[in-house]
């Protein structure tokens, strides 16, 4: 029992660290250094600690510092506890919806078995959307609670556009559901360990559904209509300064950490190396001599391979990011319903009859 | 017993809120407050706010609500009968389509009243 509380709490420790200690201050200097690479400009590079500026990677903490000693500010009219209770919601449910994503597999190691998630729950990929979609919440009373013209059209724009990309994303999971036959993603990633079942084998178009879903549901351009700064200023976080703005900047960024996340576990065999079983690798590396040995290295392999792979997508997110112009508000729609959806109830049908008539394999 | 594997969650979830509070509490305590009238006024590009945002907005809102409600249901429905698919074979599948082309009709419908423009 002890032992086993001491596992989740290294595992929660873990998971936080990534998200808030690694990935959240690393994206926001990505996204400045990215955006200047791509553009041709220098970019981020002055702070400096006794001279070294490591291509800007202080800005980070400089920002942070400077953001954390600005004025709280809550305008005339606004409903204060909503108002401050909003960032909270926003980022609370990013943090939380990691809880089910497996980022190792199960190794044995001396004599205790680990199974690297926080929790594996049999409901997990749906623990995972009706948890991210509490954000919504957080955006709408920001919107509301902050008596502002441009608060209020954002967060009204934005609880619109997570709806309707709400229902489209939970549609192009189906398929997947039905392939694997689970909603555990430990055993969605489980039955990934031979490299011809990873999803994105036979299910890459939801993989383009669903990661333009995601992206949506993120707000993130070139479906940040909510936060359009040419049309409304900064949407519904106008009225936050300091650290309450830090929460939704924060809650994006690990939103951003997490859709990558579960597209690797769904799609790019979560921890596996392609072509390489778990077993294979730890009798590859002395399991039958070193049994805990092997295995502890089997499990750094695990998790480096999926960090890496997680990398990958929150570069190609970056990449979009900087690369295509916001979208107008009627398209975003119109995407959404007239052919993100109608196209996940299609693939439902055809993964179906390829499930049915035995093209698709079963694994 | 079953719910053992939402302990986690519940920690998880403790640890998150402790976070979120800690930062509300370091914007509350660490920053300076200067108060003036015309500061607090709610951001209007430097003109006074003439209207209140709490008045009417466009009905579109409401329609979208409602879709998403009818079409959620419909996922939500489908998520059962993804995992047992393999299953329930050719019987299971065809019942699930017959039910997802009436909601294709609705869908079809409502595009062709004109709730999905925006114009």
């Amino acid at each position: 029992m002890t032992l086993a509380l001491v596992e989740t709490a290294a595992k929660i420790a873990f998971v936080f660290g990534l998200n808030i200690g690694v990935f959240a201050p690393l994206l926001g200097w990505v996204e400045r250094k990215q955006s200047a690479v791509m553009q041709d400009r220098i970019g981020a590079d002055r702070a400096d600690v006794f001279g070294f500026t490591i291509i800007g990677l202080f800005h980070t903490m400089s920002d942070t510092i400077k953001l954390i000693f600005k004025e709280d500010f809550i305008p005339r009219g606004a409903d204060r506890i909503m108002h401050t209770a909003a960032p909270a919601l926003a980022l609370i449910p990013a943090l939380v919806a990691f809880t089910v994503i497996p980022f190792g597999g199960h190794y044995t190691l001396w004599g205790h078995n680990v199974n690297l998630v926080v929790a594996d729950l049999d409901v997990g990929a749906l623990f995972v959307f009706a948890i991210s979609s509490l954000a919504a919440y957080g955006v709408v009373l920001a919107g509301w609670s902050s008596n502002n013209n441009w608060s209020f059209l954002g967060g009204l724009r934005a609880a619109a556009q997570m709806f309707s990309y709400e229902v489209a994303m939970g549609l192009t999971i189906i398929g997947l559901v039905m392939f694997y036959q689970s909603l555990s993603l430990v055993t969605i990633v489980e039955k990934q360990n031979e490299f011809w079942h990873w999803g994105i084998i036979w299910h890459w178009p939801a993989f383009i559904l669903y990661f333009t879903c995601a992206i949506a549901e993120n707000k993130r351009i070139p479906f940040d209509v909510p936060e359009a700064e040419s049309e409304l200023v900064a949407g519904y976080f106008t009225e936050y300064s300091g650290m309450k703005f830090i929460m939704f900047w924060m809650a994006e960024f690990v939103e951003v950490v997490t859709i990558s996340a579960l597209c690797v576990v769904l799609f790019f065999g979560g921890h596996h190396l392609p072509f390489v079983t778990d077993a294979e690798l730890i009798s590859g590396l002395g399991g039958a001599l070193y049994p805990n040995f092997a295995n502890l290295a089997a499990m750094g392999i695990g998790i480096l391979t999926f960090i890496v792979k997680v990398i990958i997508l929150i570069f190609i997110q970056m990449t979009i990011r900087w690369t295509l112009p916001r979208f107008r508000y009627d398209q975003v729609m119109a995407l959404g319903w007239k052919l993100v959806l109608p196209a996940s109830l299609i693939w439902i049908f055809i993964v179906g009859v390829g499930i049915l008539s035995g093209i698709m394999p079963r694994p | 017993m079953i719910l053992n594997q939402y302990i986690p969650v519940i920690l998880m979830m403790l640890v998150a809120a402790g976070v979120a509070v800690a930062v509300l509490g370091l914007a509350e305590f660490l920053g300076p407050k200067v108060v003036f009238r015309e500061k607090m006024e709610p951001f209007e590009c430097g003109e006074n706010p003439i209207v209140s945002p709490k008045q009417r907005f466009s009905v579109r809102f409401y329609l979208i609500a409602l879709m998403f409600i009818i079409f959620d249901i419909e996922a939500v429905f489908l998520f059962p009968w993804a995992v047992n698919f393999q299953a329930l074979g050719l019987f299971g599948f065809v019942e699930m389509m017959i039910f997802v082309f009436i909601l294709a009709l609705g869908l079809a419908y409502v595009w062709k009243k004109g709730a999905l423009e925006w114009e």
